[in-house]
């Protein structure tokens, strides 16, 4: 698949913008400038669109501190006094109780203690959040590392060496993306169920891998393809065999690819749904379909689940800061770059 | 793959075992590094869909273990090509796909094209508005069903607030939970039409539009001579990818609207996962499984020339 390429040796203009003004004051600046109405007003809609867009991310953080009541109230609160409510009920199952039986107890040990028995309930034991989250992180990290892994090691190869067929390989690595998950869904399920691998740890991991690995490939490719080929020929001159001029010379140029795109597979790996939807049902499920399954007493438990997505939501939000350089070329496999 | 491994001889001058005593051959060290990707590929890509091509002219049934299977031919893709209620989720499908994406196009090309002005503090919005787009489908249509609560949720109130709309449900309504799907779609994913753009808009050489000035040609002119040309191939490669993944799409709406009310919002991906996991026709889903690859399949090839004809242009 070919896509525009904007790299390398298409030569950027200088932009009107870092020319020396000081002599082309009268001319040509204020051609192609916007003018500062036009820059104040764009400004203007762009911040209103990100305000609004921000809205629903906002919200869910705040009913996260809501109580059940204040969660469904209306109008809508924004001002509320909050709780700690939803992320007790999150981690926690509890059951509901006699008030004679309430009476009966010995006084709360902890601040969550007397949060749960103010609703008339008491603790039952530790919900399978935890447990789910602490599946998400293992299967991310995983995944990730293998994917990378090998990801690292063929995009180099892709990048340096002649392979035959190597058109032909690459869009097969990537179209390997193009299967609908359900679709895949359907014979790994029998595979993983005749193998063992049904609901386990290994059987996630193995099939993130190799969703990310195409999507490593060809990411990396660009990262190494990047860096100058004349420093591994340098070192080569130096004594350095291939396979080690590969790990001292071109890994730690390469590593900051590495990282966004590790990143990138980690992110991918949490936020996977479909696979984790129908492989998984208790001991390797992950944290996204498990968390509508969060129920209260009467319907939704609104703050818990808020409780829930705003801790699910919260690293890819802070890594996705992170990775702001270098997002455009994720998101298209690394067709666009900067 | 087995022509492959049998390739030897050809050694670069330096022979196996060259200076320093480790040295591969470069062909030696592209095949140990290409290797295990591409034997991992098959075994969890490519050897399943060989699987689902075969189970696809079967009658088998993956929660009856002990049953004989038969063979049935085409039948399977018959039934599927043949039944007006496939071609109507189908429809539902492509309705979903163009709306989003016409929005996403329309919103994120003319976002790109303010971002591009460089205001003052335009990385950080940019990087504000980028948020949604990497957020778990899944999770954003579990959170998008509490915006869209007929009472309580922020979404109606906001919408009453300005358009005084009445009591209205977006995910319960035969005629909302269609936009209900392409609002939360288009919250998501417009930031990316417009990332894509925005990476159009700066490759664009600025003398193009100096030059342009000094003819005295009109602002209009200029966007429709100089910038739409320039940022179409990189909009087509932003559809193409949305097209492929929308047409995929199967956590968000899953988790938002289930496909209700009714069928109203059943994607082509929920019949098939129905028809997989729920009503256990493991025979006939895996053909209708293979229908949907070769359609996205074709479609992104067909897309791809036509994209590379718009870029030569």
């Amino acid at each position: 698949m070919s896509a525009p390429d904007t790299s390398g040796a298409v030569a950027n203009p200088p932009r009107a913008g870092r020319r020396p003004s000081q002599e082309l004051l009268t001319s040509a600046r204020s051609i192609v400038e916007p003018t500062p109405l036009a820059r104040w007003s764009s400004g203007f809609f762009v911040i209103l669109y990100a305000l609004v867009s921000l809205i629903p991310i906002v919200w869910i953080v705040l009913t996260s501190f809501k109580t059940p009541p204040d969660a469904i109230a209306y109008p809508p609160k924004v001002l509320f006094q909050p709780t700690l409510e939803g992320y007790v009920n999150l981690f926690t199952t509890r059951t509901r109780q006699t008030p004679e039986y309430m009476a009966s107890l010995p006084a709360p040990e902890t601040w969550y203690d007397e949060l749960v028995r103010s609703r008339n309930m008491v603790i039952a034991g530790p919900s399978r959040y935890g447990d789910r989250y602490v599946n998400s992180l293992v299967i991310g990290f995983g995944s990730t590392f293998l994917a990378v892994f090998l990801g690292t090691l063929a995009a180099y190869a892709f990048s340096r060496f002649k392979v035959p067929l190597k058109d032909d390989l690459l869009f097969f690595i990537l179209s390997t993306r193009m299967m609908p998950p359900i679709a895949v869904a359907i014979p790994i399920y029998l595979m993983y169920r005749d193998v063992g691998l049904s609901d386990t740890i290994i059987g996630m991991i193995l099939l993130y891998t190799a969703v990310n690995v195409s999507f490593a490939v060809w990411l990396l490719k660009g990262f190494i393809d990047e860096i100058p080929r004349e420093y591994e020929e340098a070192a080569m001159v130096d004594g350095y065999t291939r396979l080690q001029a590969f790990r001292r010379v071109v890994l730690p140029q390469a590593i900051t690819g590495i990282a966004a795109t590790a990143i990138f597979c980690l992110i991918f790996a949490w936020n996977e749904y479909a696979f984790a939807l129908l492989l998984t049902s208790g001991e390797a499920q992950t944290a996204p379909p498990f968390i509508p399954l969060i129920i209260g007493e009467g319907g939704l438990d609104w703050p818990a689940v808020a409780a829930g997505t705003t801790l699910f939501l919260l690293p890819v939000l802070f890594f996705t800061v992170l990775l702001r350089k270098h997002l455009l070329r994720g998101i298209t496999f690394g067709a666009v770059r900067k | 793959m087995s022509g492959l491994t049998n390739r030897k001889g050809a050694r670069s001058p330096g022979g196996m075992w060259g200076a320093g005593g480790a040295g591969f051959s470069p062909r030696t060290i592209a095949w140990l590094f290409i290797t295990p990707t591409i034997l991992l590929l098959l075994a969890v890509n490519i050897f399943p869909l060989i699987w689902t091509v075969d189970l696809s002219f079967t009658d088998f049934r993956a929660n009856q273990p002990g049953r004989v299977i038969k063979s049935v031919g085409t039948a399977n893709y018959e039934r599927i090509l043949g039944d007006a209620d496939i071609w109507d989720r189908l429809q539902t499908t492509a309705s979903f796909v163009c709306w989003s994406i016409g929005l996403e196009v329309l919103i994120g090309f003319g976002l790109a094209l303010l971002i591009n002005r460089k205001f003052k503090g335009h990385a950080t919005w940019t990087t504000l508005i980028l948020l949604p787009m990497m957020l778990s489908p899944a999770v954003v249509g579990i959170f998008w069903t509490y915006l869209f609560q007929p009472q309580s949720g922020i979404f109606n109130y906001i919408v009453n607030f300005f358009l005084d709309a009445g009591d209205f449900t977006m995910i319960g309504d035969v005629q909302l939970a269609p936009w209900a799907i392409v609002i939360v779609d288009v919250w998501m994913w417009t930031p990316y039409v417009m990332l894509i753009c925005l990476a159009g808009l700066r490759a664009v050489p600025q003398y193009l539009y100096e030059a342009a000035e000094v003819d005295r040609a009109s602002r209009l002119r200029q966007f429709w001579h100089i910038t739409l040309p320039m940022v179409l191939p990189f909009l087509m490669l932003a559809v193409l990818f949305r097209a492929i993944e929308n047409f995929k799409m199967f956590d968000m709406v899953v988790s938002l609207t289930a496909g209700g009310p009714g069928s109203t919002t059943e994607v082509a991906s929920i019949t098939l996962k129905r028809a997989a996991f729920e009503s256990w026709k493991t025979g006939y889903s895996s053909a209708f499984a293979i229908i949907l690859f070769v359609v996205v399949f074709g479609a992104a090839n067909i897309y791809v020339k036509f994209l590379n004809k718009v870029k030569q242009r």
